[in-house]
């Protein structure tokens, strides 16, 4: 049902964890729904330099959750801002259909770990970081 | 790799090699369509018959009781479509189910709903059982037809069948019964249960896929389903699957035989199963423990999601199930499991495992022994599993 790449980052997640002094952290999704994903980010002058996840959900939950970690660290905020669930998708190899709001999920966890950065720095995520989701009904969309 | 665990009966059975013993020559040889004349389909009519009489002696039935169908998604909707419209020209019009049966009796139900048939689901409450007070209470004067399940496909519970039969009986409404968990399982009897009509499954027990069979009491007539050839005494339209028919009837006769023998050792599998399993903590057992199918194990650990446990079980060669959504392929998690009144978050973290005749010892404390540290290794990475834990902080 998955391909490699789904399996590969299901069975070895990058970046499982926390940051305990982490500068923003983002959380999307629901336990009804079956899938939460938390991110933890880093940041130094405006890059990503360290990013961790907890993920609640199946195996192609994790898997985006962890690929997407990767995609983004290292990363500037605006290039981690323009991660697009479909860009996440096609680093996975594709998505079963039905699977397609895990990449959503992960799209938006980054963007609300993003979001809470700013806040934290007392600047208004809002033009920044654009139209935001907690996903909290992505699972029915 | 360890070798594969095959703890999935309840979803279907390996074929028993006897059985396709008894099968082959009805594909190759006597390959003659039951209905000719001719002198070569006397064997192949003959195998029918004798099926026939091997399926109702295992369920205290008359052979002409026995009709044969494509398994238990069509004897249930020959059932209960059949019976609904017999009964609709007596005026007969309320349908009544419980709210955890097979989808093959709750999606065919809802069928006969948009066809102006009133349905009840009765409750089935936290231990997973239906109530046979709670059927007489929702019994009305228009109410023709009962069916519920023996036993469940999912959480194993065993239904009151015969207290439940006695109330629809005592009011005149026709009892319908999925039994395709329980036959071949438990014992099943259906002079005993005093049920009109019993659906059953050979690939359950054993047996091949694509075959199975709808009891039908003498002197009830629902109407007929597949209509065409004089096939099953004109009620059931199709020429005979020869071969899954003789199948059928070898299997219902092995599984019989060997019940006493099989069902006291998978009830220790289980029972040794569950007890350990329950010392993982936040974990549940889903159903009743005592009114329960032998082999059946339904379990969910707080903070996970249960397609995440079936892939890493997978990955050591064990094959399970789950109720969460992500493997239902829709976005709720298993009716059964909230039917049984589990919160959403709970019933995505189930597991099924339903132990067979060749499961052993070795295998369950092999699963044991993988499942602790695959559920230990996803709480770690749950938040949800965090927020439970500093909520009973």
């Amino acid at each position: 049902m998955y391909t490699e790449q789904v399996m590969d980052h299901f069975t070895n997640p990058r970046n499982v964890g926390e940051i305990p002094d982490a500068d923003g952290v983002g959380e999307v999704g629901n336990a009804k729904c079956g899938d939460i994903m938390k991110m933890y980010i880093k940041v130094k002058d405006g890059v990503i330099t360290d990013v961790k996840f907890k993920t609640y959900g199946c195996g192609s939950a994790i898997a985006t959750s962890s690929i997407a970690t990767e995609m983004i660290k290292g990363h500037t905020l605006e290039e981690a801002l323009t991660l697009s669930n479909q860009a996440v998708v096609e680093a996975l190899g594709g998505l079963p259909a039905h699977k397609i709001h895990c990449s959503v999920l992960a799209e938006e966890s980054i963007k609300a770990a993003i979001a809470d950065y700013y806040k934290r720095q007392g600047i208004d995520p809002g033009p920044l970081v654009g139209q935001q989701s907690d996903c909290a009904h992505c699972c029915e969309a | 790799m360890h070798p594969m665990i095959y703890a999935d009966n309840a979803a279907t059975t390996s074929l028993s090699p006897a059985v396709l013993e008894k099968m082959t020559p009805y594909l190759t040889q006597y390959y003659g369509n039951p209905s000719s004349l001719y002198s070569f389909s006397d064997a192949p009519q003959k195998a029918v018959a004798r099926a026939r009489e091997q399926v109702a002696a295992v369920l205290g039935a008359q052979p002409n009781e026995i009709y044969f169908t494509s398994g238990g998604s069509e004897s249930d909707n020959w059932a209960l479509k059949g019976m609904a419209q017999a009964l609709r020209r007596k005026g007969k019009t309320h349908i009544i189910t419980s709210a955890f049966e097979h989808h093959a009796v709750l999606h065919t139900v809802n069928a006969l709903q948009k066809q102006g048939f009133a349905v009840t689901l009765l409750p089935v409450h936290e231990n997973g059982l239906v109530r046979p007070d709670e059927l007489a209470a929702a019994l009305r004067e228009d109410t023709g037809l009962v069916s519920i399940m023996l036993a469940n496909n999912e959480i194993g519970t065993i239904q009151p069948i015969k207290e439940l039969a006695a109330v629809a009986k005592a009011h005149g409404a026709v009892f319908h019964t999925d039994a395709v968990q329980a036959v071949g399982h438990i014992p099943v009897n259906v002079a005993e249960l005093g049920v009109d009509m019993l659906s059953l499954s050979a690939h359950k027990f054993h047996g091949p896929k694509g075959v199975g069979a709808l009891y039908v009491r003498r002197g009830v007539v629902p109407d007929i389903l597949i209509d065409g050839g004089a096939q099953e005494r004109g009620r059931r339209a199709g020429t005979e699957n020869v071969a899954g028919i003789v199948g059928l009837g070898e299997a219902i006769t092995l599984a019989a035989a060997n019940m006493d023998q099989i069902a006291p050792k998978l009830r220790e599998l289980r029972d040794y199963f569950i007890d350990h399993a329950l010392s993982i903590p936040r974990s549940r057992v889903n159903g009743d423990r005592v009114h329960r199918l032998p082999g059946n194990v339904n379990m969910c650990f707080e903070g996970i999601e249960g397609e995440s446990l079936l892939l890493l079980l997978d990955l050591q060669g064990i094959c399970a199930s789950s109720g969460s959504a992500c493997t239902s392929g829709s976005l709720d998690p298993s009716h059964v499991l909230l039917a049984i009144g589990l919160p959403h978050e709970v019933a995505h973290g189930s597991l099924r495992l339903s132990f067979g005749d060749e499961t052993t010892m070795e295998d369950v404390q092999y699963i044991l022994e993988k499942l602790g540290p695959i559920v230990e290794r996803l709480r770690a990475m749950s938040p949800l599993w965090e927020r439970i834990q500093n909520e009973n902080r």
